[in-house]
């Protein structure tokens, strides 16, 4: 039976001194190891939702539950179930992949002995190994990429929140990531995703929403929306037919 | 605990790997305080063993101006130039070079100064002599004519010409030096007048000094405590450079926060206290580090630069309980810094800035006595002030922990507020 790990109830976010809803207020429950896909186009409100999903980001109206946890009453619970890959490499560029990893598993209070086995297995399981010890500002987009992924899951989340985590990268690291991640899933762990890139999202959610102007469009199973979606036989078209052709370049 | 020690490890680790902080932080404040030393040391040198090249144009050429000279000699501060490719220089060419910077000063004696000093002067003792005449008819047959004479003699000017790059403080210590010489000139010959008059033979006045003065120092188990300029140099620099933490420290933060890793860190389960304690122990040890060299700096390099050894009066631990203060009070700062500026191109030049007003606030280039009274109340609530008065204290007056505890209260208490409303800036603008 399904459980419902996230749980949010008229949830919405609005920047001090503007007068629309960057995120209008919504309901919507994300159950266990479900892969969640968020997308929609920029300034949708995707980064938003997640950075409140994830406790950044302080809502201006609503209910977050996460295991039945909220973020006033216990965050540090919470911190401790979720794990967060940001959209930048939030990483330290001067250190080596191993201090950078050895340092933010720390953070969850992962003992050291632990800590080094799930980092050497991690940096194997993502092809990095052989440059665990050089320093992050040598690597490619598509290695910090990884890092950036190890850094926020070395601590077994329950629920992985990320935040367009193929951005940028060649297709060897976009796999190696997609892989581990559908690895991940299967162990049980909840993930909740945005992505730009439609055949991605297509193929690795199990459940997306798509996003726009701060609202939920539509949601759903891809294959699902695809055969709802008139003319659609790709996730892109039911995206472009909700969200339109039109640019969406503000500055 | 772990996580604290984690978090330390790492910001070792970063500032390891960061030569340009490990610059501003450690090579840069030795370089300073060497510098400084040697040449505040050295310009002290220069007026008192190297000699300054005056010019002096002697339009009188007579006892005075050979006074003048003779004393001028005696002080050992200056060489005097009275010529140039072996002719004399009149006053145009001293003016002309004094102008052009090619020498620092210039002195100009009047024509007939010896004359008219020694008629003034004899005049004078004759109309005070006359006083002593019974016959009121005769003083005033005497006193009428001397009266006439002493009116016309107009009074005397040596000039002094400085070049303008020259500081106030030599200035008015030469000036001051001049002053003097004159007085005691114009006084000898009073006494010698007085003799002629009184047909006395031999010297009868006793000429020297009857009124000294003698500089009182603290004195510390029947050793007098002489200060030196090591003494006040090497807290004073210190300080500046223990401020100087400011910019790595910013800008560590600065970066954080650009590079992503803050907002990461705010989804960990960790406290703010303890990422913003792991920087306080990192860069309080960086700052204990710093104050170490420079004492080793007083302590050993100094003699071998021909500079005197950094003497302590007071206890070391105190020193060092006074510098732990002043860590304190600068990573406050630094933190609060980091916390509001948005780019390391804003904390950087905004944090050197700020160190160089405090330092200049504070006393540290400056003593508060002679500034304005309104920079005297400013510098009061200078941290770097503070922090000062506490070296200061234990180093030059032998102070007792209950003589610093006033200081490093009020930097624990500026450590606090600044720690204070960081947290509070960083709580407005973080999430839940």
């Amino acid at each position: 039976m399904p459980t419902d790990v996230i749980h949010i109830k008229q949830l919405s976010k609005r920047y001090k001194d503007v007068d629309v809803y960057a995120v209008k207020p919504l309901d919507f429950t994300i159950q266990k190891a479900e892969i969640f896909g968020l997308l929609g186009p920029n300034g949708a409100g995707k980064t938003t939702l997640i950075s409140m999903l994830c406790g950044l980001l302080k809502p201006s109206s609503g209910t977050i539950e996460i295991n039945e946890l909220n973020f006033q009453k216990n965050k540090r619970e919470i911190q401790k179930i979720i794990g967060v890959v940001p959209q930048e490499y939030a990483l330290y560029p001067t250190l080596t992949a191993y201090e950078n990893l050895m340092y933010f598993g720390a953070m969850y209070g992962l003992k050291k002995s632990n800590l080094k086995n799930k980092i050497n297995q991690a940096l194997k399981d993502l092809g990095l190994h052989q440059f665990k010890d050089k320093k992050v500002k040598t690597f490619s987009g598509g290695m910090k990429r990884r890092i950036n992924l190890i850094a926020g899951i070395l601590h077994e989340p329950k629920i992985l929140f990320l935040d367009e985590p193929t951005v940028g990268v060649d297709v060897q690291s976009k796999n190696a990531i997609m892989q581990h991640l559908k690895n991940l899933n299967k162990k049980g762990t909840t993930i909740i995703y945005t992505s730009h890139h439609m055949t991605e999202a297509q193929l690795f959610c199990t459940r997306i929403a798509i996003i726009d102007s701060g609202e939920i469009l539509i949601e759903g199973a891809p294959t699902i929306l695809i055969q709802n979606t008139k003319n659609a036989i790709r996730l892109e078209d039911v995206y472009l037919s909700l969200t339109g052709k039109n640019l969406r370049d503000r500055v | 605990m772990y996580k604290l020690w984690q978090a330390t490890y790492k910001e070792i680790l970063l500032l390891k790997r960061d030569l340009g902080g490990l610059a501003i932080l450690f090579i840069m404040p030795l370089v300073l305080v060497v510098t400084v030393t040697l040449i505040q040391d050295s310009s002290f040198k220069q007026i008192n063993d190297n000699k300054i090249p005056i010019l002096f144009v002697d339009n009188d050429n007579g006892e005075v101006s050979k006074s003048i000279v003779t004393n001028l000699k005696k002080s050992s501060a200056f060489e005097i130039v009275s010529q140039i490719n072996g002719e004399n220089i009149n006053e145009t060419q001293a003016n002309q070079l004094v102008l052009k910077g090619k020498y620092q000063l210039a002195i100009i004696i009047p024509k007939n100064l010896t004359v008219n000093l020694n008629t003034k002067v004899e005049n004078n003792v004759s109309k005070i002599l006359a006083n002593f005449m019974e016959d009121a008819e005769e003083k005033e047959t005497i006193q009428e004519p001397i009266k006439k004479e002493i009116s016309k003699i107009k009074t005397q000017e040596i000039k002094l010409y400085f070049d303008p790059a020259t500081q106030l403080a030599f200035k008015n210590g030469v000036k001051d030096a001049i002053d003097k010489m004159v007085a005691k000139i114009e006084s000898q010959s009073i006494y010698q007048v007085f003799q002629k008059e009184l047909e006395i033979e031999g010297n009868v006045f006793e000429q020297t000094s009857f009124i000294k003065f003698s500089e009182i120092n603290p004195r510390k188990k029947h050793t007098e405590i002489k200060p030196n300029s090591v003494q006040h140099n090497v807290p004073a620099w210190s300080l500046f450079a223990i401020f100087f933490i400011i910019i790595p420290l910013s800008i560590n933060i600065v970066k954080e926060k650009n590079q992503g890793t803050f907002v990461r860190l705010k989804t960990n389960p960790v406290s703010y206290a303890t990422i913003l304690g792991s920087k306080i122990i990192t860069y309080l040890s960086v700052c204990m580090i710093q104050f170490l060299l420079m004492l080793l700096i007083g302590f050993y390099l100094f003699p071998y630069l021909n500079l005197p050894a950094l003497e302590i009066n007071g206890s070391y631990y105190l020193l060092f309980i006074v510098a732990l203060f002043v860590g304190l009070a600068a990573i406050g700062l630094g933190v609060l810094l980091g916390t509001f500026a948005s780019t390391p191109e804003q904390s950087a030049p905004f944090g050197a800035t700020l160190v160089v007003i405090l330092a200049a606030i504070g006393g540290v280039w400056i003593p508060v006595f002679i500034m304005p009274k309104m920079m005297q109340i400013i510098a009061k609530i200078s941290p770097m002030n503070w922090g000062l008065n506490g070296f200061y204290d234990v180093i030059l007056r032998d102070a007792k922990f209950i003589d610093i505890v006033p200081e490093i209260s009020l930097l624990a208490l500026f450590f606090v507020v600044m720690l204070s409303i960081s947290i509070y800036y960083n709580k407005l603008k973080s999430a839940v």
